[in-house]
């Protein structure tokens, strides 16, 4: 009975696979070859997919299902972040408490936001959130300095007490582990001409992202789910059938809430520092971006959409005019610096605008976002059932619109 | 004693009187009738009903509950549903699922954090669900979104949603509207089923005559307000104050 159904445990698996082999999957291209900057299979990057895919998956758990856009949630990254990080400072470099205290108080925090936010809905929950979350960002700035260490961020230092650890008497920052296992290990597999790198820290980072997933899968299955759904669709019905929408869309801003955490924590974690402007609102709205792309209410569509966004971010803001120059040598002068100075501005400090441009192609032509693209090439393979095939029986998407 | 008893009930909209000193008593397992000219105050009635409006003065007991000041879910819970005059129904899911979820309201109340809990595991919620579509003859639409469903489908789905919690009050706010005259006629064999096998207590608000005449054990009507008339329906047809209520002063 509290078994998941086949569809669902094959999305499961399939998810679980492409965490393990990502450091294969990421990193297609030789090492040394002009194609390797677009290697995405590092460390860094990967733990980032993983902890951005949790987020967006909590976000789509609320904006997905109940159809609340919350424009506030980088505040409770933020605050997973502060809090572990302290735990960090004063408890021990384990990150299993820090983990803790992070779901635990961004939990407590999202609470409170959305006990008052949620008193409205559409536009108007969406700009208490913002304000909320806006709020926070100038707190952390300036009056809670002695709680975030302001402008400069938190940090690890020296002297922390770290009361479970044993006294450090290397002179250097301890890094962050689980039981042992350090977080920035990594072992390089080195195969002819390719360089694969598997991190520690990375794991963790999919392990939660798996578990994360699974609990998300539960809920959009469950009879939970199905009245978030039935939020999203029709309040008034739902208030008339007996059923009072405020305690649901509290618990799911509260679990979306807590999966931010979480995601915070984990940032944290990997590294420990926490700095304000991870409150911003331009984070909030990255979070927005990557359910909207990836596809709103469906499973694999928010982490899709996280890795989308952070790959243009982290690769395409590493191409500069030299590297363009470098490509496009083979032309003649005139026609290279044209071509160039044209592509310049999508690369670079303008991979935002590649970004928006892709956002505007797959909004406008495809609503549903990437799983839209995915079900409607699937639809095609299968022998062109045309656009009204029945998504009930999807795996992946249940109905969105 | 009647299942719902309106006394002296009063509500003003700013210098409009809407209802007048209403008094109404539904007797248990009838269907009773609320007709009336256009801007009369049937729906504002039905509305003190369900909690969406609260009466200014006057005393609405439902089976030995005041309504005054509840919310409409509680209302819902203690036994009163609302079939409305345009569908309303959870137009993004399938016909399944839109009557599956007030059939777990029932069952679970307001409020319940099932997150863990699967749909497909709660068989007695949903071999009830499933029995309720069998006997509105939906059966084999239930894997269908509601919205792409013909308007009469979706009056009835609706009905069918209501009907699956077992209701000991069932409002109706002109329920055959916009309808033809089979699905008309459909809707009132399935009411009359309804009230025959289930002994629903039924108040219908109409327009329709034809329903009003073929379905209702007594009708009430309504006019600037206040009830002018209520009676058997064999007394209703040639009612001198309520053709007056209709057609105007016969000069």
């Amino acid at each position: 009975m509290n078994t998941i159904s086949k569809n669902d445990k094959a999305l499961l698996m399939f998810v679980g696979i492409v965490a393990v082999l990502a450091p294969f999957l990421l990193n297609p291209f030789p090492a040394d070859s002009a194609m390797a900057q677009f290697n995405a299979g590092y460390p860094d990057l990967m733990q980032r997919f993983a902890i951005f895919g949790i987020l967006a998956i909590g976000f789509n758990i609320l904006f997905g299902l109940t159809g609340y856009l919350s424009f506030g949630h980088a505040a409770f990254l933020g605050v997973g972040s502060y809090s572990a990080v302290w735990m960090l400072k004063l408890l021990t470099m384990n990150i299993i408490p820090a983990l803790i205290l992070s779901v635990i108080i961004a939990g407590l925090f999202s609470l409170l936001i959305g006990f008052i936010s949620l008193r409205r809905s559409g536009i108007y929950f969406s700009i208490l959130t913002l304000a909320f979350a806006q709020m926070s960002f100038s707190l952390a700035y300036s009056v809670l300095t002695p709680i975030t260490n302001g402008e400069t961020g938190l940090q690890l230092t020296l002297d922390d007490p770290r009361i479970l650890d044993a006294a450090n008497t290397t002179g250097n920052l301890p890094v962050t582990g689980l039981f042992g296992l350090e977080m920035r290990d990594t072992f390089t597999l080195d195969i002819g001409a390719w360089a694969f790198q598997f991190n520690i820290g990375y794991y963790v980072c999919a392990a939660f992202l798996l578990l994360a997933f699974y609990l998300s899968i539960r809920i959009f299955r469950s009879p939970f789910g199905l009245m978030l759904r039935a939020i999203k669709t029709n309040q008034t019905r739902l208030n008339y059938t007996g059923l009072n929408s405020r305690p649901y869309t509290l618990a799911a801003f509260v679990i979306s809430g807590m999966y931010a955490g979480l995601a915070g924590g984990l940032m944290a974690s990997m590294d420990p520092l926490a700095g304000a402007e991870r409150m911003q609102w331009t984070a909030s709205g990255e979070i927005v971006l990557m359910t909207i792309l990836g596809g709103t209410g469906t499973l694999l569509g928010p982490v899709l959409g996280a890795g989308f966004i952070k790959y243009f971010e982290n690769i395409f803001s590493k191409i500069n005019e030299s590297v363009l120059h470098g490509w496009f040598s083979l032309l003649p002068d005139g026609l290279e610096n044209v071509i160039v100075w044209v592509l310049h501005f999508f690369v670079g400090k303008g991979w935002h605008l590649t970004l928006g441009l892709m956002f505007m192609l797959i909004v406008t032509f495809l609503p549903g976002g990437l799983m839209e693209g995915w079900t409607r090439i699937r639809n095609k393979i299968r022998g062109d059932k045309g656009g009204g095939a029945s998504p009930s029986s999807d795996a992946a998407t249940t109905p969105a619109e | 004693m009647g299942i719902l008893e309106v006394q002296n009930v009063n509500k003003s909209f700013g210098g409009l009187k809407a209802l007048q000193n209403v008094n109404l008593d539904i007797e248990e397992g009838t269907i009773h009738a609320i007709i009336g000219p256009n801007g009369a105050g049937k729906s504002t009635l039905l509305n003190c009903f369900v909690g969406k409006l609260i009466p200014d003065t006057g005393t609405v007991m439902f089976d030995g509950h005041s309504l005054l000041g509840r919310k409409p879910h509680e209302i819902n819970q203690i036994g009163v549903s609302r079939v409305f005059q345009t569908p309303e129904i959870f137009s993004d899911l399938t016909v399944a699922e839109n009557v599956l979820i007030p059939c777990f309201a029932k069952r679970d109340g307001a409020f319940t954090l099932n997150a863990l809990a699967r749909v497909s595991g709660e068989t007695d919620v949903r071999e009830k669900a499933e029995q309720m579509l069998i006997d509105v003859s939906m059966q084999d639409k239930k894997d269908m979104i509601a919205s792409s469903l013909s308007r009469g489908d979706k009056r009835r789905l609706e009905m069918a949603m209501c009907l699956s919690q077992d209701p000991k009050l069932l409002l109706l706010d002109e329920p055959t509207a916009g309808m033809a005259r089979a699905d008309t006629n459909n809707t009132i064999e399935l009411l009359a089923e309804i009230q025959e096998r289930r002994h629903i207590t039924m108040a219908v608000i109409e327009h329709d005559m034809h329903v009003v005449f073929s379905l209702a054990q007594k009708i009430s009507v309504l006019a600037q307000g206040t009830v002018i008339v209520e009676d058997l329906p064999e007394n209703i047809k040639g009612h001198p104050k309520v053709q007056e209520a209709y057609l105007g002063v016969a000069t």
